[in-house]
């Protein structure tokens, strides 16, 4: 039976997409390390070149596949040199525009969607406030209904690719309290009253740019509107699945990258006139790691599997994502071990993914929110299954 | 304008490349790949197909895994690919090469094509001579080794560059052109392109389709054999001149002694 993942084409999409880091992404990840972004141009030859597009469909200005295809090019970019920081700003479209595609609004989907996929815009979404994340029920922005506009008033805090993008799609409340007085608006950058704060200072995803956005009674057309008023909770926790996913993919392939990169050092490496790989100690460190990484690949790729088969594996999906994250945590850390005090300096690639790895059980959902949505979804409360 | 652009499956240089026990070069144990000097050639092509109307039709002469290479190129944009796979061309050199290929090129582009593209050299044998061989075997004039090309009035225009001089040379079409890696940058295969390749027509055809004897190629007729081989010693570790103030003496003493002034 052929493996799903090495179809001839996606064999190709994946050399393709390594050649493409390994030109255009890696030889320049340190320096927008320090920038604390990435260029503009990056987004159009990445577009030009059709990936940025994989996994939104042609008739919006997307390159077509499924979230297999979306995977494949997030572990080849990862494992090629690029980072999980650099696909979360550079592909941030992937979580600012799949309401606006699946709101069918074909006027918002010409003026931003097909324009992102082009990479000539940048879209972000704006969800978490000050005052809570994952809590997303919680949301206090508030847009109240003023003629042809909204009037928005509020901040959204952690805001990925916030202080380069030009729109926002934002989780406001337009109703009353709890999940059925959100709705999503698209909100332009340069409106009066839109302030965006410098770029926050992070332990780790330095080339992403991470923003706190402020509104202040900021007129927005209600023709910005995704979809219909109160429908924004249910938009955004359905897109939360495949944010998931794509955060479980991140983990297992920085993980395996981690792995290759203290495997090659472990050869390299010298004391007491062997290389260290031959030492007991140093090969079960690498080969539970290499357990941790292929379970945590195992269960992710079986849940994208049946993603790409029209379900919706949300419990399945938040399991995923927790394990990748746990195999993550564990195998750069000891990478960073096996790396010793090489492994400890800036300049070392695992370094930055130890760094950049813990965000991983933070954003898209806590692994203590992922764990207990799992635990209701799959019966383990007093209430039983639900 | 219809283009015909011949590329070659070679072993992936980055791989630890070797020969075979009759030693021709081992394509069995190395990964393969479409020779990068030619991805210039398949971008050029394009450029000017897109530029225009025309087709771009990619031929190989290799083992069954030189299908690679047409399927790269045809996943980078181009309309079809041919391959002529024989076991009696194993061990071809330079000239029964170019012997297959100017059948090749004939049968694909029905007659006389209007333009013919290849690479620099391959990055396996690397000698640059293909083109000119297969100019002569088609009876058509040839620019070799162009940085720049236009089409325009009938003619071939481009600037072929060396360390003394930029020449610049045209021919009229048709016309036999190589390419270097300072032409273009070549594309990488889009995602839709990958997916639309699948689609697209690549047509076998042996030595017999081409109407060649199989006694003209082949290892036996090769009119160059390799001997005997023996791998590249290993790099020795360089001389590190440190400077006390007077590096520039040692670094004078060190070239001479190398016989290099």
């Amino acid at each position: 039976m052929t493996d799903i993942w090495l179809t001839p084409e996606r064999v190709a999409l994946r050399d393709a997409v390594t050649r493409f880091t390994k030109k255009h992404i890696a030889p320049q990840l340190s320096q927008w390390e320090d920038d604390g972004a990435i260029p503009r141009e990056l987004h159009r030859t990445m577009a030009e070149s059709g990936y940025l597009g994989v996994g939104f469909a042609e008739e919006v200005g997307g390159s077509g596949g499924d979230i297999i295809d979306v995977s494949i090019v997030a572990e080849a970019i990862i494992q090629a040199g690029g980072s999980s920081g650099l696909i979360a700003c550079l592909f941030t479209h992937g979580i600012a525009i799949p309401h606006i595609v699946a709101s069918g609004n074909t006027d918002l989907i010409d003026r931003y969607a097909r324009p992102t996929l082009a990479g000539e815009l940048i879209g972000s979404l704006g969800v978490t406030e000050p005052g809570g994340g994952s809590d997303v029920a919680a949301v206090r922005t508030r847009a109240v209904r003023d003629g042809d506009n909204y009037l928005v008033t509020g901040s959204k805090m952690f805001i990925t690719s916030g202080v380069r993008s030009d729109f926002v799609t934002t989780l406001v409340r337009t109703g009353g309290d709890g999940h059925d007085g959100l709705s999503l608006l698209v909100i332009d950058k340069g409106l009066p009253g839109f302030s965006v704060s410098q770029p926050l200072r992070k332990m780790g995803w330095h080339c992403s740019d991470t923003a706190e956005l402020t509104f202040d009674n900021t007129p927005v057309p209600a023709s910005q509107l995704v979809g219909g008023e109160g429908e924004g909770f249910v938009a955004v926790m359905r897109q939360f699945v495949n944010e998931r996913i794509n955060l479980a993919v991140h983990g297992y392939a920085v993980a395996q990258r981690a792995l290759d990169l203290a495997t090659e050092y472990a050869r390299t490496r010298e004391t007491f006139g062997r290389p260290i790989i031959d030492r007991q100690a140093i090969r079960h460190k690498l080969v539970k790691m290499h357990r941790r990484v292929a379970e945590s690949r195992a269960l992710t790729r079986s849940v994208i599997e049946r993603a790409a088969a029209g379900e919706e594996p949300i419990a399945d999906a938040c399991l995923a994502k927790n394990s990748a994250v746990e195999a993550c945590d564990y195998v750069v850390d000891e990478a960073v071990q096996i790396f010793g005090g090489a492994g400890y300096l800036r300049e070392s690639e695992v370094e930055r993914h130890y760094r950049d790895s813990r965000i991983l059980g933070i954003g898209g959902g806590t692994n203590e929110i992922l764990d207990d949505l799992a635990a209701k979804l799959l019966g383990y409360s007093s209430g039983g299954k639900r | 304008m219809n283009i015909v652009v011949c590329v070659k499956y070679v072993p992936d240089a980055q791989a630890d490349r070797t020969f075979s026990q009759d030693n021709t070069t081992d394509r069995t144990n190395v990964d393969g790949l479409l020779s990068e000097l030619d991805e210039y050639a398949v971008e050029e092509a394009l450029k000017l197909a897109e530029a225009g109307e025309g087709e771009v039709t990619v031929v190989t002469v290799g083992p069954d895994g030189a299908a690679e290479a047409i399927k790269k190129a045809l996943q980078m944009g181009a309309d079809k690919g041919v391959h002529v796979l024989d076991d009696a061309i194993h061990g071809s050199d330079a000239p029964a090469t170019s012997l297959v290929l100017a059948e090749a090129v004939k049968k694909a582009a029905g007659g006389s094509p209007e333009l013919v593209l290849m690479g620099l050299a391959s990055t396996d044998g690397t000698m640059s001579v293909v083109p000119a061989m297969l100019a002569e075997r088609l009876g058509l004039p040839q620019i070799t080794q162009l940085s720049s090309l236009e089409i325009a009035d009938g003619k071939v225009t481009g600037r072929r560059d060396s360390d003394a001089a930029s020449d610049t040379l045209e021919a009229p079409l048709p016309a036999v052109v190589s390419v270097t890696d300072q032409i273009n940058e070549p594309r990488y295969p889009s995602f839709k392109g990958i997916m639309a390749a699948k689609k697209k027509p690549v047509e076998t055809w042996s030595l017999a389709d081409l109407g060649v004897d199989a006694g003209q190629v082949g290892l036996e007729s090769a009119w160059t054999k390799v001997e005997s081989f023996t791998a590249r010693p290993p790099r020795e570790q360089g001389e590190i001149v440190t400077d006390e103030g007077d590096g520039g003496t040692k670094l004078a003493e060190f070239l001479a002694k190398a016989k290099l002034i």
